[in-house]
């Protein structure tokens, strides 16, 4: 039995080994090669030796929060509203949630410059209303940049939470009610407590993919907010310098991989 | 501890009233289950006295004190679902002391009065555990500890025994009389479960479609029903037409069973006989077309079996008309 299990994931794993698993390995030993003189460190000590990677590495884990703190506070008010509706509001609250992954994001991306540009509908309000007089810039600087990866990365973190808001049971707000919890009370030891698991799961999601983004920061950023993605976008397609990209990718990835393990706890702890 | 006291409360859906004018004195110390079939409106109107919906007309009071508009918070009620509702995220213990933090005792004096609580539920030796980690049986136990540990002036059950099994129950009526006796709650029972009603309460209130069929204590609602239903609902009913078209009940334990020919009666077959362990049911076919009886006779020595001619009679007394 277990032969015939064997036999038909094989093609699969071959598939891969050779195709991810393979580059990946490739990609890390990179780091650590110099040709004609074979292993070196100097790529991960031109890392710490050049302040500009240190200096993209920090932007880009202070943009990643930034834009998860934000996802936060719209995402969590927004799943417990989404709780409260009835079933057929409800399910189109789901679907405007959801809406976004089925619109391309460059799309999606290009459609924040009509909204924030100079000319955009954001500022001929502000300037309409006269609460401002010349435009605000809210592209290509690093608001535009959290402003278009929250948007992006928001189901990521509503679906989870609000799948685990309507899993609790009205029965336990009508208990603690009924043993005289005041509103406050019921929300920060009873709902709250049973959300943060999914909470937690789901901003460190978020914070995962703001690392790596790289379509959002290239357009919103015009370029003049550099995120770790498209430092190695640089690296690799104009200076090129495969193996210093290859040492920061390394970095990159035991960051993820450190974050994700945390996911992962918490992910289990939430469907526990 | 209180009375509770219902004048006129009526909550309607649109159309549908799920408590229609009910009224209902509940005094100080008694036991009264609302007991009805699915629907009938018995959550609903516990719903209304827990506060955790308000009625479309009518006035509550607990205590004397007009509660009608007042949130749950404030009414000082210990309240059990049968799903139990304990907080999942935290310890039994951690479950029972919650009521007390609300109100403002903490520390060793909560854990003190909860672990008596827990004592009362039987339930030591447990309160570190996690209700994932309990039986049904002892998830309820926690769930009573709970409502009664800050010795609220109200006990409300709603359906508390539902989910478990019937051994389990049995067990647990026993135990929840012995702790209203011992606590003195004025207590409210919801079910569907006539025995439970019949066994638990100093009085039951019998409900259909909203509106009260009767109250009354369990003897006289068994043995003298206000209708049809309530007849019907509380268990077995043998309707017999008596003078003037009426219709009278007499329950199988009152039926009298003789060997064909004696004691007069009235002659009978007997269609179907159902060995419970210490009573024999009997289906009977009444001669002369009347409609089929069910007696319910104590087993000794010798039962009838099915196929055998018998003679069937009731007293007088044991006759109870129903319109």
């Amino acid at each position: 039995m277990r032969g015939t299990g064997f036999s038909f994931v094989a093609p699969l794993l071959v598939l891969m080994v050779v195709a991810f698993n393979a580059p990946i390995v490739y990609m890390l030993g990179l780091a650590f090669w110099e040709k004609g003189r074979g292993f070196t460190l100097e790529h991960y000590q031109g890392l710490i030796e050049t302040p500009v990677y240190l200096k993209v590495l920090g932007n880009t884990m202070r943009i990643a929060l930034i834009a998860t703190l934000a996802n936060m506070a719209i995402g969590y008010p927004l799943a417990h509203w989404m709780r409260g509706l009835q079933n057929r509001a409800r399910l189109i609250a789901i679907a405007l949630v959801v809406l976004p992954f089925w619109v391309s994001i460059l799309v999606r991306t290009y459609a924040w410059i009509v909204v924030l540009g100079n000319g955009g509908l954001v500022n001929r309000f502000l300037q309409w209303t006269g609460l401002t007089d010349a435009p605000v810039s809210f592209l290509y600087n690093e608001m535009g940049v959290t402003i278009g990866m929250a948007n992006v990365l928001l189901p990521f973190l509503v679906l989870p939470l609000f799948a685990a808001m309507i899993k609790i049971d009205d029965r336990l707000l009508q208990a603690a009610a009924s043993m005289g919890a005041p509103p406050r009370t019921i929300f920060w030891k009873i709902y709250f407590p049973l959300t943060l698991p999914a909470l937690a799961a789901g901003t460190l999601l978020v914070f995962i993919l703001c690392l790596g983004f790289y379509v959002t920061p290239a357009i919103l950023g015009g370029g003049r907010v550099p995120m770790i993605s498209n430092l190695l976008d640089t690296l690799i397609n104009q200076i090129p310098r495969w193996e210093q990209a290859s040492a920061i990718s390394t970095i990159l990835l035991i960051v993820t991989l450190l974050i994700f393990a945390a996911y992962r706890r918490l992910d289990r702890k939430a469907s526990a | 501890m209180s009375d509770i006291r219902l004048e006129g409360v009526s909550k309607r859906y649109g159309t549908v009233a799920a408590a229609d004018n009910v009224d209902l004195n509940v005094t100080q110390g008694e036991f009264v289950t609302i007991l009805g079939p699915s629907g009938s409106g018995k959550t609903t109107l516990l719903s209304l006295i827990a506060g955790l919906n308000k009625p479309t007309a009518g006035k509550i009071f607990i205590g004397g004190r007009d509660v009608t508009d007042a949130p749950a918070q404030q009414r000082n009620i210990g309240l059990v679902f049968q799903s139990y509702a304990l907080f999942p995220h935290m310890t039994v213990l951690e479950n029972v002391m919650f009521p007390l933090g609300v109100r403002k005792i903490t520390g060793e004096a909560a854990r003190t009065q909860s672990l008596e609580a827990l004592k009362l539920v039987r339930l030591e030796g447990l309160h570190d555990r996690r209700p994932s980690q309990l039986s049904g049986g002892q998830q309820q136990r926690v769930a009573l500890a709970r409502a009664v540990v800050f010795k609220p002036d109200i006990l409300l059950l709603d359906e508390p025994l539902g989910a478990l099994d019937r051994k389990l129950r049995e067990e647990l009526q026993v135990e929840l009389k012995q702790l209203q006796r011992t606590l003195g709650v004025t207590t409210l029972l919801v079910t569907h479960d006539q025995e439970e009603a019949l066994s638990l309460s100093d009085r039951i209130m019998v409900l259909n479609h909203g509106q009260t069929q009767q109250v009354a204590a369990p003897t006289e609602a068994y043995l003298k029903p206000a209708n049809r239903f309530v007849a019907e609902f509380l268990g077995i009913a043998n309707f017999i037409g008596i003078d003037g078209g009426r219709t009278g009940l007499v329950r199988p334990e009152r039926v009298k069973l003789s060997p064909a020919g004696m004691n007069g009666g009235t002659p009978a077959k007997v269609v179907e006989a159902i060995y419970l362990g210490q009573m024999v049911r009997y289906h009977l076919e009444l001669d002369g077309g009347a409609a089929p009886m069910v007696a319910a006779v104590p087993f000794v020595g010798r039962a009838f079996t099915a196929g055998e001619k018998v003679s069937v009679s009731w007293d007088a007394t044991d006759l109870w008309p129903v319109a």
